[in-house]
């Protein structure tokens, strides 16, 4: 086997999590300790070429910030991402008809790959998806004959000579306007969207059901996925989430409460009720306890950018499976299994419904989720090593090194090592985003959002 | 061509040892909560928690009721919702006082930072 070498990997390192020394970049956010609820971060997304990294808050607001072009006198740090534009997606409602409190908070932005020189992206709360048109407007007409500069009338009799008007440069102004409202079609709350590689439909996905979009037509959707039983009463599991195929337009997954993956393809029928494949980890039933389903729930699954792998996130570990074979993953990673033995009191806290997610580096080597402590943690697949930082001002200067962290199960706790039971189980680290092509991560805490990258040169 | 155990199954066995010792712990915590919550139901995680999912963001304001207990009552106050305004009992029924005020969020997020921020972004601004 040859060693692979690309331009990519002699200048950015092997490529391994651990190879990497990650270094603090920039904080978003508020410094004050008291978080207003609406400010608490619920999505991360990078768009297609990473220039542009979106944010979504439970107070149904987004923020958009784009990386600034490198200098390429000093490149000794890449571009800093910088404000670019805010809107607000969307607003709290009352379904008075059903009594049912509507929440703003954005469950999940999804970007557009670029088409023109303008940005889409789609972002969903509960129950109402919109198709957002972000554009920049840099120049402005200038010069008209019956209207001054500040836009009143001229006087039609004081105009002598005519002038045509001119475009003339002005203040970069970003604008943000809703396309599409993707309204009415799910009566239980969105988990998930999803754009398919055909880049004209999308999936979204409540607890029972799931839905296919056009991404021109509002006043329609197909129901491909409908798990709701005709009894009530013999619901045993629900949607956690839903994701196209990275390659192929006809194949979607979806993962369930009790630890199942769906594969479906659109072509074998109009409903896909029935899977094509159902990946699904045995278990002992000897080890089954009152805590097993829980937290074998999966609150997150993500395809590999190849498409020949999918991974999934359950409370305490990490999975990653092969397509081509279903009886069980093929690498299991733990991220905090020190929990285990906390179970009853995370329960009670409920923080064992907390759910995280995860995500690929851009190459499909190294995997990234969040824990507790405003901790998260790499696993680089080839090394097999792991590695678990954390985020904080504390290490405030832009080019530091983040020095690893290391959680004491249980017994002597070495110097630096930090007790489980002295662990901030509301610094919750859900949201974590990786760069598609550098070695850039953005991390979100309950109300800040840390960017990282590797240390060059 | 002696028979060789798949290096596979080999994993297999290693990890159920490892999950036998992890067991434990779990096992012990369950008999933790079940000593706080005798009551909590035979059926491991199963339909509660997720009819209470199904059901997240219920809240029950009928204005008939509203109207005829306060014709009943005259003059009187309502009672009241305690502390957790979630749960409804007794003679309690949900007003419209007890409904949290729905207002949209007008204020920037903080992620935004302030106007002086941006504008030091655009002073420092590389050369094009």
């Amino acid at each position: 086997m040859f060693p692979k070498f690309s331009l990519r990997s002699m200048f950015h390192g092997a490529g391994g999590g651990n190879d990497i020394q990650w270094c603090f970049s920039q904080v978003k956010g508020a410094v004050d300790d008291d978080v207003a609820e609406a400010d608490i971060i619920s999505t991360v997304e990078f768009n297609h070429s990473g220039e542009l990294l979106a944010t979504g808050d439970k107070g149904g607001r987004v923020v958009i910030f784009q990386q600034e072009q490198e200098n390429k006198i000093q490149s000794h740090s890449r571009g800093e991402y910088n404000v670019y534009s805010t809107f607000q997606s969307h607003e709290p409602e009352f379904d008075y008809l059903k009594s049912l409190e509507i929440e703003e908070k954005i469950n999940k932005i999804r970007w557009l790959p670029q088409k023109n020189a303008a940005q889409f992206l789609l972002s969903t709360n509960d129950k109402t998806i919109k198709l957002w048109k972000i554009s920049e407007r840099d120049k402005r007409p200038e010069g008209y004959n019956l209207k001054e500069e500040d836009g009143r009338y001229r006087d039609p009799t004081t105009v002598t000579t005519l002038r045509v008007p001119v475009f003339r440069p002005m203040d970069l102004m970003v604008e943000a306007s809703p396309r599409r409202i993707f309204a009415n079609a799910h009566t239980y709350h969105i988990n998930s969207i999803s754009i398919n590689s055909d880049y004209e439909t999308y999936l979204s996905a409540d607890d029972l059901r799931i839905n296919l979009w056009h991404l021109e037509i509002t006043d329609r959707s197909f129901n491909i996925v409908d798990i709701k039983p005709a009894n009530m009463e013999e619901l045993t599991e629900v949607i956690t989430a839903a994701e196209f195929h990275p390659n192929s337009c006809n194949t979607f997954v979806y993962s369930s409460s009790k630890g199942t993956i769906r594969l479906c393809d659109m072509r074998a029928s109009a409903l896909c009720d029935r899977h094509s494949k159902l990946f699904e980890e045995p278990e002992d039933p000897s080890n089954r306890s009152f805590f097993s389903e829980i937290i074998s729930s999966i609150s997150d699954v993500k395809f590999s950018h190849s498409g020949r792998y999918m991974m999934t996130r359950d409370y305490l570990s990490v999975k990653i499976w092969d397509l081509n074979m279903e009886n069980r993953p093929v690498e299991t990673y733990q991220v905090h299994e020190y929990l285990r033995s906390k179970l009853c009191s995370l329960y009670e806290n409920d923080c064992i419904f907390d759910k995280f997610e995860c995500c690929w580096n851009g190459s499909d080597s190294v995997v990234m989720t969040g824990s507790y402590n405003n901790f998260f943690r790499m696993f680089d697949r080839n090394t097999k090593r792991d590695i678990t930082l954390e985020a904080s001002r504390e290490n405030n200067k832009p080019r530091t090194v983040l020095k690893p962290r290391k959680v004491c199960a249980s017994g002597k706790r070495k110097k630096d090592e930090i007790s489980v039971d002295s662990l901030d189980f509301n610094k919750k680290i859900l949201h974590t985003a990786w760069h598609p092509k550098e070695n850039i991560i953005a991390v979100a805490t309950t109300n800040n959002l840390y960017i990282f990258q590797d240390k060059v040169n | 061509m002696g028979w060789r155990p798949h290096p596979q199954s080999a994993k297999i066995r290693v990890k159920d040892t490892q999950e036998k010792e992890g067991i434990l712990p779990e096992r012990a915590e369950e008999a933790k909560l079940k000593a706080k919550y005798p009551s909590l139901g035979q059926k491991p995680g199963g339909s509660d928690f997720l009819m209470k999912r199904l059901q997240k963001g219920q809240k029950y304001f009928d204005s008939g009721d509203y109207n005829m207990a306060k014709a009943k009552m005259k003059n009187k106050q309502l009672p009241s919702a305690g502390p957790d305004k979630s749960l409804v009992t007794g003679d309690h029924i949900p007003t419209p006082q007890d409904l949290p005020q729905r207002k949209s969020s007008l204020v920037t997020s903080k992620l935004a930072g302030s106007v002086m921020d941006r504008m030091e972004t655009y002073a420092s601004g590389q050369v094009e």
